[in-house]
């Protein structure tokens, strides 16, 4: 099926809990209530004619007013696939797990948990999995500004080019 | 002797250790010698790449996309261009593709050349590495008479590749794949068939294939699993649909289905595959530009897209925002590699310490393309 007529499908179930359907700009998707995506996830992974059997790619995007996650299941048996997305508030955003559905949920989140600060609610794992355990903050948001220093090491480094201009002089 | 149970000994693996491919961290229960579980900690190689991305701009993050992966740095480079090229409803010349494809396939079988040597490296056979090493040397000569360079290439553009082949370049690459495909035979009957090779590999680790796509497995270790899926033949892109190739898959023949020997021969099955595309693609490559004619000051629509390339470690999907500006908004690489870890803490539990290392290298894990 064709990624618009999936997302038509998952609409034509559940009514006014997909909130939007963007047109293609290159790829469609779907906005969906926070609250609904356990059940959106399941309908679409068990549903025999989209059998959504993985969850190929999980990330966040920090927009300023808003952090959303975007969900790209991909169904192997019918070699077709959509794209989900929930948008939360910017301060202590929340949201169900599917790591129950699919198991590759698991690092993904931890991923999006440790760099955006999304809370995956019912995650069994959810600790920060790039970043040190004791970092500060979470740097893929705009608004993330580095430490000056790590542990005493620092994090910023006079630049060599300068450094020979004033030799010169 | 099952019943026999000793005192939960907990062992750190890594980060510095030969046998884990870059920089990883294993904490290891394990029960005399044989694990409870394993548990990865990765990020040491964090490089924030997906940050830098933000930072640079379109045309500008082409040579970072190099590090992602280094050692199949050609996927990421077309992944890249591929992504911007969507976005922006560019159109890349002919023989621009044909560039492509033949150094991503060069780049496909050194690859696989490393993983199988590293593989039979990490089970304790040393001899084949050097092998497979001079192999490999062969091919980096002729990408960098391509572009420059040995490792980080970074010879795509958004539109096409940097360079034409050089002069001569044709007839250099045809008599490598003449040598190659005689070493091949060489290297199997070397170490592939070797009787104590396959019983350290038949039968551990089999992954079935409910599993590897649950856990979203890519590429030769979904193969191994007796899928056939390559996103060559199934999402077709690039000028792959005018190539006749097979997708090798595991059968079992050794153990079971999607054992580490499975995910092994898939590995050695498609360097031959890759060969056969390279000899068609070098023979059928028409005249023309490389470079499509893009604007200076690239500035794709807003809009989002997500592209897949089947990298020598699977699937790659390269999800970009942009929000009309020359710097994108957000980027993510989704790698075969990060998927292959997850599934390690699961597959780990009942295993042999020893056997950890086989499992690591069978999946062909880069820590670089783990962590980002």
């Amino acid at each position: 099926m064709e990624a618009l007529e999936i997302l038509q499908r998952v609409k034509s179930q559940f009514g006014d809990r997909v909130l939007e359907i963007s047109e293609k700009k290159p790829d469609p998707f779907a906005v969906i209530d926070p609250g609904a995506i356990v059940e959106v996830g399941r309908f679409m992974h068990e549903d025999p004619e989209l059998a959504m059997d993985c969850l190929s790619n999980q990330s966040g995007v920090d927009y300023k007013d808003r952090i959303e996650v975007v969900y790209h299941l991909f169904s192997y048996a019918r070699c077709h696939g959509a794209v989900l997305k929930v948008k939360l508030p910017r301060d202590n955003p929340s949201v169900a797990t599917l790591e129950g559905l699919w198991k590759s949920a698991n690092w993904m989140e931890r991923e999006i948990f440790d760099l955006l600060g999304v809370n995956f609610e019912g995650h069994s794992d959810l600790r920060r999995i790039l970043m040190p355990e004791d970092w500060i903050g979470h740097p893929l948001r705009k608004d993330f500004v580095e430490p000056p220093e790590y542990h005493g090491i620092s994090t910023v480094r006079e630049s060599p080019i300068v450094r020979l201009d004033t030799k010169k002089k | 002797m099952s019943t026999l149970h000793t005192e939960e000994m907990t062992l750190n693996m890594g980060p510095q250790h030969p046998s884990t491919h870059g920089v990883l961290r294993f904490v290891v229960r394990a029960d005399g010698e044989v694990m409870r579980e394993a548990i990865p900690d990765v990020g040491y190689l964090h490089r924030s790449i997906e940050k830098i991305a933000e930072k640079v701009g379109y045309r500008g993050f082409m040579p970072y996309t190099d590090r992602v992966d280094y050692v199949c740095a050609m996927f990421t480079n077309q992944g890249w261009g591929m992504a911007c090229e969507k976005l922006a409803g560019i159109e890349v010349p002919r023989r621009g593709e044909y560039c492509r494809v033949i150094a991503a396939e060069f780049n496909r079988i050194a690859s696989h050349l490393l993983a199988v040597g590293s593989m039979a490296m990490d089970i304790g056979a040393i001899t084949p590495f050097a092998h497979v090493i001079r192999e490999r040397e062969m091919i980096n000569d002729l990408i960098e008479e391509l572009c420059g360079a040995r490792l980080t290439f970074n010879y795509m553009r958004i539109g096409g590749v940097g360079w034409d082949l050089p002069q001569g370049w044709r007839e250099k690459a045809l008599k490598y794949l003449d040598h190659f495909d005689p070493i091949l035979e060489e290297y199997n009957s070397l170490i592939s068939w070797n009787k104590i090779y396959v019983e350290r590999l038949a039968g551990v680790a089999a992954v079935s294939s409910a599993d590897a796509i649950n856990y979203n497995l890519v590429g030769p270790n979904l193969r191994a699993c007796g899928i056939k899926w390559d996103i060559r033949k199934d999402i077709p892109y690039s000028v792959y649909p005018e190539f006749e190739f097979e997708v090798p898959v595991g059968n079992g023949n050794w153990g079971k289905l999607g054992d580490s020997m499975d995910r092994y021969v898939v590995r050695i099955r498609e360097m031959a595959e890759s060969s056969k595309i390279l000899r068609q693609a070098l023979a059928k490559i028409p005249p023309g530009p490389v470079l499509a004619k893009t604007v200076r000051n690239f500035k794709p629509p807003a809009g989002e897209c997500q592209v897949r390339v089947e990298s020598a470690r699977g699937d790659m999907g390269w999800y970009v925002v942009s929000d009309g500006t020359g710097y994108p908004w957000r980027v993510h690489v989704r790698t075969g590699s990060f998927a292959a870890m997850g599934i390690i803490q699961k597959l780990s539990a009942g295993l042999m310490i020893a056997d950890l290392v086989t499992l690591i290298a069978s999946l062909d894990v880069i820590a670089p393309e783990i962590d980002r």
